[in-house]
């Protein structure tokens, strides 16, 4: 009987002759995948984005069966969904606060990525993946958050549509093709559904080459050092069960919100339908566009402040190139540890900044954080490297431990 | 296989055809993708009927000096001040050199129809609506449109004075038609 293969296993292993995909999920997020022994739980929050991406997919699919994209009953679709439509309102908070979360993890999984220099070499290119992701994961929330009709639904559309309209000579008129006519309308709302439905698709295609390219380095870790084949154990069991604690945990905060705090995150304002006629007293983005509107309201030139709030993000794909230090983790760098912990509070008061009316003091401000911003990355960066003396790095993972354990 | 990449290397000539052939396929191939992406992106312009609405006629007898109004024209609002003799002052002596989009105020009327001001309602920095229409709206320090959004403000002119807009509030094309009614589009 033990030497025997059960009937199961002999079906399995026909079907893998013809399509070896089992061997493939194995060999990609299972036993035959190595990965440092040392990884602390930062490196939860990759398979947390995994997670919350399936969320939105099967939340967004479910609302779009009760959703109309249509100027006049967009709105009324929305409240159709939390009155009428039975969990309708556990699934609409689920995808509205699901954005908000998504966000959460996805930038402190940027920020890990940042603090242990998982974006050098041989990792660049799986950084870019991971920033063409974050650029379509906001175009996606954009575009969702235009979809319920409110007012600050219309404003933001229109806002963020003008932005185009800062490139010299042909702004305007990429302005209009956007919009399908000569102001936000049902045209615009039409094509926003339809692209809002399209994106988190190429997201999946994305986290695929993203795994892909991280597959062929394999993972970094809180040392930053290579791992040796002797310092690897593999994801599954070990980081799957890993990652199931995690999500258990995370799933427990995520619906804290959903149930008890759903509307915390949101504008009020956004439950008026949408008026063409009238801009609300205060427009303010999602909390996690916030740094973003701040560095573009604190230039006081339209196309520079366009240019600027891009480049705020662009940056970061020169940050392999900028960072000129070869010590990946941020533990074994005493200096650049304080700078990302500056770096990080400089893009929290920016949040807050975007997030107030620019009067007073606050442009100044703004203005302050922006050149702080872009100074850390274009100044602060490539010195460091140069003038910082790293501690001593450990020779091996287990080294590591067996020291500390002296 | 082996005997294709023999005859290549045996026959220069034969190469050339090959690539020549290779090119034009791949450049008839570029020019066919090409042609068919114009269609999918025009087709997200102004669809036909969208353009056909593109005209707003309206009758400016029951606006009195002093008040502002909006009409909507193609889908956003339009400003409509019938002015104060001491606005229009306000507005022509100002230097042209110390506007941003320099533009008289002459330039922005039309003539004998000097005391009516019809301007886009749409800030020319990022879309919002600026306010004034209301008396009890703000209008800024040039007492013409304030922009909530980013703190633009317009003077009794609608031209730029302060705050981040690069440009004026556009003048829509106008036709009296009458005394009292007037075409926008
Ligand atoms: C990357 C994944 C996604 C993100 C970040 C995202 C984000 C958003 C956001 C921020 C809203 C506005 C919520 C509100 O305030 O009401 C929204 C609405 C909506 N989304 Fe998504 N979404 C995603 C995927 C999807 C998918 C795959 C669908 C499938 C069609 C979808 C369908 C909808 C619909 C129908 C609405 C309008 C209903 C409503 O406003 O609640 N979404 N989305
Ligand atoms: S949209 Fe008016 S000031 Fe920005």
């Amino acid at each position: 009987m033990s030497t025997e293969k059960s009937i199961w296993k002999k079906a399995l292993d026909w079907h893998e002759e013809r399509l070896p995909i089992i061997s493939w999920i194995d060999h990609s997020l299972g036993t035959k995948y190595p990965v440092p022994r040392n990884l602390n739980y930062w490196w939860n929050f990759g398979s947390l984005a995994m997670f919350m991406l399936a969320v939105m997919i099967f939340s967004g699919i479910f609302l779009a069966m009760n959703y109309t994209p249509h100027v006049t009953l967009a709105f009324d679709s929305v409240e159709h969904i939390m009155r009428d439509v039975n969990y309708g309102w556990l699934i609409r908070y689920m995808h509205a606060n699901g954005a908000s979360f998504f966000f959460m993890v996805v930038y402190i999984h940027i920020l890990r990525g940042m603090y242990y220099g998982s974006y050098k070499a041989p990792r660049e290119v799986l950084w870019w993946i991971g920033l063409l992701i974050y650029l379509a994961m906001m175009a996606t929330a954009f575009l969702g958050y235009v979809l319920p009709w409110g007012q600050m639904s219309f404003w933001g559309a229109t806002v963020i549509t003008s932005f185009f309209s800062a490139i010299p000579g042909i702004g305007d008129s990429i302005v209009t093709l956007l919009w399908g006519g000569f102001s936000v309308d049902n045209p615009t709302l039409n094509r926003f559904f339809s692209l809002h439905y399209l994106l988190p698709f190429v997201i999946v295609g994305l986290i695929f080459l993203h795994i892909w390219a991280l597959h062929v380095p394999g993972a970094n870790n809180p040392l930053g050092i290579d791992a040796t084949p002797a310092d690897k154990i593999p994801f599954f069991p070990y980081y799957v069960m890993k990652d199931v604690f995690g999500l258990a945990v995370f799933v427990v905060i995520y619906f804290t919100a959903v149930f008890w705090f759903p509307n915390a995150l949101g504008e009020a304002v956004n439950y008026v339908k949408a008026n063409p006629l009238q801009t609300p007293e205060h427009i303010v983005p999602e909390w996690y566009y916030l740094p973003f509107y701040a560095i573009l309201r604190s230039i006081p030139n339209k196309l520079l402040g366009i240019i600027a709030m891009f480049g705020a993000i662009l940056i970061l794909f020169a940050l392999p190139w900028l960072d000129t230090s070869r010590v990946r983790s941020g533990n074994f760098r005493p200096v650049f540890r304080i700078f990302f912990v500056v770096w990080v509070i400089d893009v929290l008061i920016l949040g807050w900044v975007g997030a107030q009316p620019p009067e007073g003091i606050i442009p100044t401000i703004g203005l302050i954080g922006t050149l702080w911003y872009f100074g850390h990355f274009a100044v602060i960066m490539p010195v460091l490297g140069w003038v910082e003396t790293p501690k001593p790095l450990p020779a091996s993972i287990s080294q590591s431990v067996l020291k500390a354990a002296e | 296989m082996a005997n294709t990449a023999h005859a290549h290397a045996a026959d220069p000539a034969g190469e050339t055809r090959r690539d020549f052939l290779l090119h034009t396929t791949i450049a008839m191939g570029a020019v066919g993708g090409a042609m068919m992406v114009w269609p999918l992106i025009h087709s997200m312009n102004p669809a036909a009927d969208t353009l056909a609405l593109s005209t707003t006629e309206f009758n400016i007898s029951g606006v009195a000096e002093g008040q502002r109004i909006s009409v909507m024209w193609r889908g956003s609002p339009v400003f409509v001040a019938h002015r104060t003799p001491a606005e229009i002052e306000a507005a022509r002596k100002v230097q042209l050199s110390e506007l941003r989009d320099p533009q008289t105020d002459e330039q922005r009327v039309t003539k004998g129809k000097d005391k009516y001001l019809i301007v886009s309602g749409i800030c020319t920095h990022f879309g919002c609506i600026p306010q004034g229409v209301k008396v009890t709206e703000p209008r800024g320090e040039f007492g013409g449109w304030f922009c909530p959004c980013h703190g633009s403000q317009y003077d009794t002119s609608g031209r730029i004075r302060k705050g981040p807009a690069p440009r004026n509030l556009a003048v829509p094309p106008i036709k009296f038609l009458t005394d009292t009614t007037v075409l926008i589009g």
